[in-house]
């Protein structure tokens, strides 16, 4: 096992750097330029200067280089020099936004917690309620409640979030007036008043992006349930007299976990990259919003590191998947 | 209980009646909603509108516009003129002196040396200052003493309120950003996430993209003000929903530029929380007709540009044909609303520059046909119009991905189809077509099409530059790498002795008619130019917040030291 960790680490590094370049080369290659965020009124000269301020006129090939270097070299270093006050990475040039001209990473590390509580809540609570739905779809394969579970799982998955979402704050906070609709990013949670604030302008948010993994997650949990409960080993045990409750929740339910842990895990990494769209609806302004606004503002450094980052931890998800399959299934082995 | 009420209403009264007895912070906190989410707080790294009004808050120039576009003092103890000697006969210089007992939010005064590295900042070649354009034409800037500075400037210039005045060319202060000069300026992200300043809130914190906190600035020179102890900007989300939090969840006080479609604008007003408000500035819709060629058999090089006229666009019946068209009553109604008016000029306002042009603004389809025929083009077969030369009136029109301006292409196809006038529509994403990427073909001013539609305005109230645009060394071309601003490559020896004369008068209703007859060339006269609709400002503010004054001339944030809560 530990060896084929290793392999497979091995092997993403040129996997990450060929997908370096395919980011960068897509982006750049895309149409847009950061000038059209530049008003009409600015002159062409000073539209110029501007540019080459940014950077924005080297050659690709010089700024591709710049960027790794930035990316594996600098940005570590700052890092480094942060944690145990060293002096390393002074005077090095770090990845600057176009946008704001501020580091990318000081502006991703302030998105993230925004992103981890909101679109990460949302998937556990989306987990949370997937996995018994599922269940008990599945027991009752066609009952009204297998039926019911499978109508709204069709509608989470099929209505697209902006809806959803539009929906939620026209009833709950133009009509009612129970949540807010806007998100407040600077709300700092110190006493009970403040917890309940940040939990009522979570619940909109996390109920759209939570219905959303729930309907997914459930009907894999069904269909895998499904699979094992009309196994030989299900029937086995039902023989030798154990109870129901033993053999779905224990037998059955152990084996059907397998293919959805898999699938759980394989979806971490989309938490990081935000919901965009749940995002800009509720103005959470986590990584999904930086994404898509810094793609609107053909802001290269942006998106491009962040697509990157985005790259790295599938890859790494990836791999724990595969590590964890071998780890809930002992058929499984690697060496 | 009767006489309490009574009092208590009365109280309430004079406490509507007389805000500026307010004392400072007095009013809690103020929520503000840009829909585009503010990047940075300095305005001289980066020209996007939402970016320089939220920085206003903070920082400010010697000298502002108000609502009626004009000047009044900031920093500044008073406007130099003539009159008062502030410039001089020769036009060459402008005096400015400051206030007495000016103070940063840090408590360090502000002196003249912060007003020549203002300069110097923006000025240094390598910086890249996206408010370069306020400083052309200034030769130097030096301090004469303590509180006074001289510009001066390397030719007569008959508008010296440039360098200094409006929310665009702000005083930032020297001991700040001494560090901070050319290529170092981006690197500088405490000062410019925070800078210090003399406006009327300083920052708090600042999250890039999110959002702004802000709080009074002890050291304001008016001890009263500002009625708010803090102010949060928020940004993020689109124009609907910002307009929504004002309006319907009043989870907002004011949102900024809630340009929505004039059904929706009609279904906000019903939530009663709030109210829009809008105000008209120089921003003008409208289509340029190309006088060159972009047939695509013509080589690479000589598409679009002076070598080949237009087959049919240089004539200018054609182009007045097509104008008569158009209904903006119409386009008015459907695309903007409250937000909208019909026009007929390139220079819309301020009120003395505009001219009283109003032939456009009634449809005359049938007199468009006439002028065709006159023109020599009668309907072919197929009921698109053709001249003795063979020469078919077939255009390609193109504009921006943008909801609006897709319903208005669609409806200027019908109406010019009705006359017989072949049209192809062509939408383009506005990252390419405002990217200005000499490698694109798409880009607006490389004009690989017959007409355009765009929208355009001139910053502040000095339509000089603006008009100046169209002069014939400034039409884009592949030896300039497309970067002029010359988009209808119009050429024309009257027009150039024109803005020559402009550039040397000083007298100020001489200019206004100036600008006019210039305004009539483009539009009335020729056609060249087909301005369609005036586009307001439209912002929403919440019914509990007073002082609002909607502002086209400068940052809409200009006042808002005189806000208040309406209690």
């Amino acid at each position: 096992m530990f060896t084929y960790t290793l392999r497979r680490l091995l092997l993403a590094i040129p996997t990450l750097l060929v997908i370096s370049l395919v980011i960068f080369l897509l982006v750049d290659l895309a149409p847009g330029s950061p000038a059209s965020q530049i008003p009409l009124t600015v002159p062409a000269e000073v539209r110029m200067r501007i540019l080459e301020a940014m950077g924005a006129n080297e050659p690709i090939h010089v700024r591709y280089l710049l960027w790794l270097k930035q990316f594996f070299v600098v940005e570590p270093l700052v890092w480094v020099d942060a944690t145990f006050g060293t002096a390393f990475s002074e005077g090095m040039q770090r990845i600057l936004s176009w946008q704001s001209r501020s580091p990318v990473f000081d502006v991703i590390v302030e998105r993230l917690p925004q992103t981890l509580t909101v679109v990460g809540m949302a998937y556990v609570v989306g987990v949370l309620i997937a996995l018994p739905i599922g269940i008990y779809s599945a027991y009752r394969q066609y009952s009204w409640f297998d039926q019911i579970g499978t109508f709204v799982a069709m509608v989470g998955f099929s209505v697209p979030t902006f809806f959803t979402g539009l929906v939620l704050i026209l009833v709950f906070a133009v009509n009612l007036g129970w949540f807010p609709s806007i998100y407040n990013t600077s709300l700092r949670v110190t006493d009970w008043e403040s917890f309940v604030a940040q939990v009522r302008q979570m619940v909109l948010p996390v109920a759209v992006l939570a219905l959303y993994n729930a309907s997914q997650i459930s009907r894999y949990m069904r269909a895998s349930m499904l699979d094992n409960l009309n196994q030989d080993y299900v029937r086995t045990a039902r023989a030798k007299g154990l109870r129901e409750r033993v053999v779905v929740l224990k037998h059955v339910l152990r084996n059907s976990m397998i293919p959805v842990v898999t699938v759980i895990a394989l979806g971490i990494p989309t938490i990081f990259g935000g919901a965009i769209i749940t995002e800009q609806v509720f103005r959470v302004n986590g990584l999904g919003a930086l994404l898509i606004g810094a793609i609107q503002a053909s802001d290269l450094p942006m998106v491009q590191t962040l697509t990157f980052i985005f790259a790295v931890l599938i890859v790494i998800f990836n791999l724990i998947a595969d590590v964890l399959y071998g780890l809930l299934d002992p058929r499984i082995r690697y060496d | 209980m009767r006489l309490r009420t009574a009092l208590m209403g009365a109280c309430a009264t004079a406490a509507m009646a007389l805000p500026a007895l307010a004392e400072r912070g007095s009013d809690g906190n103020v929520n503000i909603l840009y829909s585009q989410a503010v990047s940075i707080l300095n305005p001289y790294l980066s020209s996007g509108t939402k970016d320089v009004e939220v920085s206003s808050l903070i920082i400010e120039p010697l000298a502002g516009f108000d609502e009626k576009g004009n000047l009044f003092p900031r920093l500044a103890a008073e406007i130099p003129t003539l009159e008062n000697g502030g410039v001089s006969e020769d036009l060459t210089t402008i005096t400015w002196k400051l206030k007495e007992g000016l103070l940063w939010s840090d408590g360090t005064p502000v002196t003249s040396a912060d007003v020549v590295f203002s300069w110097q900042y923006c000025t240094h070649p390598e910086g890249g200052c996206a408010q370069a354009a306020r400083y052309e034409g200034v030769q130097s800037v030096e301090a004469i003493d303590e509180r006074t500075v001289k510009v001066t400037f390397s030719a007569p210039k008959p508008n010296p309120y440039s360098a200094f005045v409006g929310s665009t060319s702000p005083i930032i202060q020297k001991a700040q950003f001494q560090d901070c000069l050319g290529a170092a300026a981006a690197t500088c992200t405490a000062q410019n996430f925070g800078p210090i300043g003399t406006g009327p809130f300083r920052v708090t914190e600042f999250k890039v993209n999110d959002v702004v906190q802000l709080e009074a600035n002890p050291h304001y020179r008016d001890p009263e003000k500002p009625a708010f102890a803090t102010v949060m900007v928020k940004g993020g989300g689109d124009a609907a929903g910002a307009a929504r939090a004002v309006m319907e969840t009043g989870e907002f006080d004011y949102a900024w530029n809630t340009q929505i479609n004039p059904e929706l604008q009609a279904q906000m007003k019903a939530g009663g929380k709030g109210q829009f408000v809008s105000a008209f500035g120089t921003l003008v819709e409208r289509i340029e007709m190309n006088l060159t060629n972009p047939s695509p058999s013509l080589p690479e090089g000589e598409r679009s540009t002076v070598k080949h006229p237009h087959p049919f666009l240089t004539d200018a019946r054609v182009r007045k044909a097509l104008s008569m068209a158009i209904d903006r009553n119409l386009l008015v109604e459907v695309g903007y609303g409250e937000a909208g008016r019909p026009t007929c000029n390139l220079v819309p306002a301020p009120e003395i520059y505009a001219s009283d042009n109003t032939d456009c603004l009634t449809q005359d389809i049938e007199g468009a046909k006439a002028l065709l025929e006159e023109a020599g083009f009668t309907p072919g077969p197929d009921g698109i119009r053709v001249n003795a030369d063979g020469v078919r009136l077939s255009v390609l029109y193109q504009t921006s991905v943008n909801p609006v301006r897709q319903d208005f292409q669609a409806l200027i196809k019908q109406w010019w189809n009705e006359i017989g006038v072949e049209v192809e529509l062509k939408s383009i994403d506005p990252g390419v077509y405002f990217g200005g990427d000499p490698g694109s073909p798409d880009t607006f001013q490389k004009f690989y099409a017959d007409v355009e539609m765009y929208a355009n305005n001139f910053d502040g109230t000095d339509p000089e530059p603006y008009l100046a645009q169209y002069l014939c060394d400034k039409i884009p071309g592949p030896e300039n790498q497309w970067q002029g601003e010359n988009i209808n490559r119009y050429c024309d020896p009257a027009y150039e002795a024109l803005v020559r004369e402009l550039a040397q008068t000083r007298d100020i209703a001489a200019r206004a008619e100036l600008v006019k007859r210039m305004n009539d060339m483009l539009t009335k006269e020729s056609h060249v130019v087909v301005p369609l609709v005036d586009r307001g400002r439209l912002s929403a503010h919440s019914n509990t917040l007073g002082g609002v004054v909607l502002n086209v001339w400068d940052t809409e944030l200009w006042n808002v030291q005189d806000w208040y809560r309406i209690k």
